[in-house]
């Protein structure tokens, strides 16, 4: 009997939960979707069958779950902002959101939730808007499943594809963004997650990430953007797993790491990029396990980095794995497999005997004439390098991997 | 002109000098390619072949072969034959002899093991560097009737392409930092056909490094395809004029 009592008692708060459906389209109840809104109440769930809707801005200002039916079409004729989110608890699925304004005074989006919690947008199309998605002063939010594209050339006429700003406890899951300026943006974002997303073909980064601590990002792809992946002011941040392939350009780098510290970068692969991974300032950061391969250079470390310890990653096909602008070498390389490495192994530990100087002397060279790259692989040049490596002038002689590995690391 | 180059080629491959070059450069590719694990690495060891050792036999070579076959020619100037005839299927048949070998020996274990759109420009190049130096050899010879020096300045060409050039441009690069050199740089490679088909395979082979700021004017120019055209324009003139002046000097030589 007791049992019986509270699976009533559980029942009428279902009822509660569910509130009311409210119906929008042609033939339906509603034929516009603000006044659907503006007749709902907390809870209820306004429901939008497919058809086109210019409607200007539609303010969403309660706790609702406004979701589309067969992706109806939400028109912003590059004049409004087409959704803002001003209340916690909201849930948006299944729209196609496109036309967005333009205008660089409050950046109207496809989607803008304000100084809200516990909203979730998910299963969205958002094409050709300036802003994407854009989270201010939000909490415990989640970016689900949404597909974003632009047809952005230049920098200043387009917004970011996911714009996160002062929030907190976020979850970007599995979006896959493309035309934008940033495709993914973090500033003063702490707490948060990025997973799963494709980031590709972005006018300057795939994922641009300031003063955002305690955050991690995790298979994501990063790939053809202008100028890379940007991760800068931070600490503690987990960079795992992502791939950063064929950003290209003399400023571009597949990551690009400046003032950060406490951090990792575990199992990630940097492939075909001008500059895999570029450091500057940071410290304390293990980068372990990673795959560089066919990277103009592999790592550009400048002499302003300290601490940090580069270990277990293989370096393959790229033309120089590691570069500096200085001597001072406050790193350590040790245990990574270099398949430039000529070393020999006695003992058969899969460890080799002589230890490898990743520097080669004519990356040295190029970073202090860049130019000099048009001599590249020529007879002199090698015979150059093989002395360097024999007797280290130029290099810094403890810009050293101790105990190199004789073969590929399994990644 | 086709009896003479047959006979010429005929005698070149009874000449066991070339049979040896063809067995080197297919040990040297086969083992290359079979000895590292991966193929690039083949073709960059294959690379400093291609810019050292065939330019080297190639000039050595034909160098001296032409001395010794002056007696051949001046048998040939007796009868009824035009001498620009005689010399151009003097070069006929020593380019299209070494370019046999060249194909045979490193050719067919690129095609075999490598083949891919780098490996094709890296032949292609090959065998342009084979002829240019057959044309420079050419050129020496008709210099100087004395054989060592006519083989002294043989080698000496060489060495001034394929080492004492690169001294020279890093040299400049250094003295001329504080300038915009690169488009100039770009100009003076064209002066020497070793760095020209070095920078075309480097386009093809490290093609993430050359997408940096430099290497992206580089790449402006020999990447397009009006850059690799006019390069090998550039690369046939390298055939063109040493062989033709030769020619012109062989015409009015007195024997």
């Amino acid at each position: 009997m007791k049992q019986f009592l509270h699976i009533l008692v559980l029942c009428s708060f279902l009822n509660k939960i569910e509130g009311k459906q409210l119906l929008v389209g042609p033939g339906k109840h509603y034929a516009s979707i603000k006044t659907a809104i503006s007749e709902s109440v907390a809870n209820d769930s306004v429901i939008v069958s497919g058809g086109i809707y210019k409607e200007g801005n539609i303010i969403v200002d309660k706790s609702i779950f406004l979701i589309g039916k067969d992706f109806p079409i939400l028109d912003g004729q590059y004049k409004f902002e087409i959704l803002s989110i001003k209340a916690s608890y909201v849930v948006v699925r299944g729209f196609r959101i496109r036309h967005s304004g333009y205008a660089t005074l409050n950046d109207p989006c496809g989607i803008k939730v304000y100084d809200s919690h516990h909203v979730s947008i998910s299963n969205n199309y958002l094409e050709d808007n300036f802003f994407g998605i854009y989270l201010q002063f939000c909490k415990k939010c989640i970016v689900k499943n949404n597909q974003l594209s632009s047809h952005g050339t230049e920098e200043q006429r387009i917004g970011n594809g996911i714009h996160c700003w002062k929030s907190d406890s976020l979850q970007i899951t599995g979006n896959v963004v493309s035309g934008h300026r940033d495709g993914i943006y973090f500033e003063f974002v702490t707490n948060s997650v990025i997973w799963r997303n494709i980031s590709f073909n972005n006018v300057r980064y795939g994922l641009h990430f300031m003063f955002s601590n305690n955050d991690s990002y995790i298979s994501n792809v990063f790939k053809g953007n202008g100028a890379g992946v940007a991760v800068m002011f931070t600490h503690k941040v987990k960079m795992i797993n992502n791939t950063f392939s064929e950003n290209w350009g003399d400023a571009a780098y597949g990551l690009m790491l400046k003032e950060i510290s406490d951090s990792y970068i575990i199992g990630n692969n940097f492939s075909k990029n001008t500059t895999g991974i570029f450091m500057e300032g940071t410290s304390r950061i293990k980068v372990e396990s990673n795959k560089f391969d066919a990277n103009g250079w592999g790592m550009k470390i400048q002499a302003s980095c300290m601490d940090n310890e580069i270990v277990r990653n293989n370096f393959v096909g790229n033309t120089f794995d590691i570069s500096t602008n200085g001597s001072l070498v406050l790193n350590t390389f040790n245990s990574n497999y270099w398949d430039k490495y000529e070393g020999y192994d006695l003992n058969r530990d899969n460890v080799g005997d002589v230890p490898y100087h990743p520097l080669s002397i004519f990356s040295v060279i190029v970073e202090l004439n860049p130019p000099a790259m048009l001599l590249f692989r020529s007879f002199m040049v090698s015979l150059l390098d093989k002395s360097e490596k024999i007797i280290p002038s130029l290099t810094p002689d403890n810009f050293i991997d101790n105990t190199p590995l004789m073969h590929s690391l399994k990644l | 002109m086709n009896r003479i180059t047959k006979f010429i080629v005929l005698d070149i491959l009874k000449n066991k000098i070339v049979l040896v070059y063809t067995l080197i450069l297919s040990i040297l590719s086969w083992s290359v390619f079979s000895l590292e694990d991966n193929a690039t690495k083949g073709l960059l060891t294959l690379l400093n072949v291609i810019l050292l050792t065939v330019p080297l036999v190639s000039v050595i070579f034909s160098t001296i072969y032409l001395y010794n076959s002056s007696e051949f020619i001046e048998l040939l100037l007796s009868q009824p034959v035009k001498r620009a005839r005689i010399w151009r299927s003097l070069f006929f048949g020593l380019s299209s002899s070494l370019l046999l070998s060249f194909l045979i020996g490193v050719g067919i274990p690129i095609l075999v093991f490598a083949p891919s759109d780098v490996s094709m420009m890296m032949l292609l190049v090959g065998m342009f560097i084979t002829t240019i130096f057959v044309a420079i050899a050419f050129l020496s010879s008709i210099v100087t009737r004395d054989k060592a020096k006519g083989i002294g300045i043989s080698i000496l060409l060489w060495l001034f392409f394929a080492l004492l050039f690169d001294g020279i441009i890093l040299f400049l690069l250094f003295q001329f930092s504080e300038y915009p050199i690169e488009k100039m740089m770009v100009g003076i490679t064209a002066l020497n056909p070793i760095d020209l088909a070095r920078i075309l395979i480097l386009l093809h082979l490290d093609v993430s490094a050359m997408m940096g700021y430099t290497g992206a004017i580089f790449k402006d120019f020999f990447g397009t395809t009006v850059g690799e055209v006019v390069v090998f324009a550039i690369l046939l003139l390298w055939i063109i004029v040493p062989f033709w002046t030769s020619l012109i000097k062989f015409k009015r030589k007195d024997l």
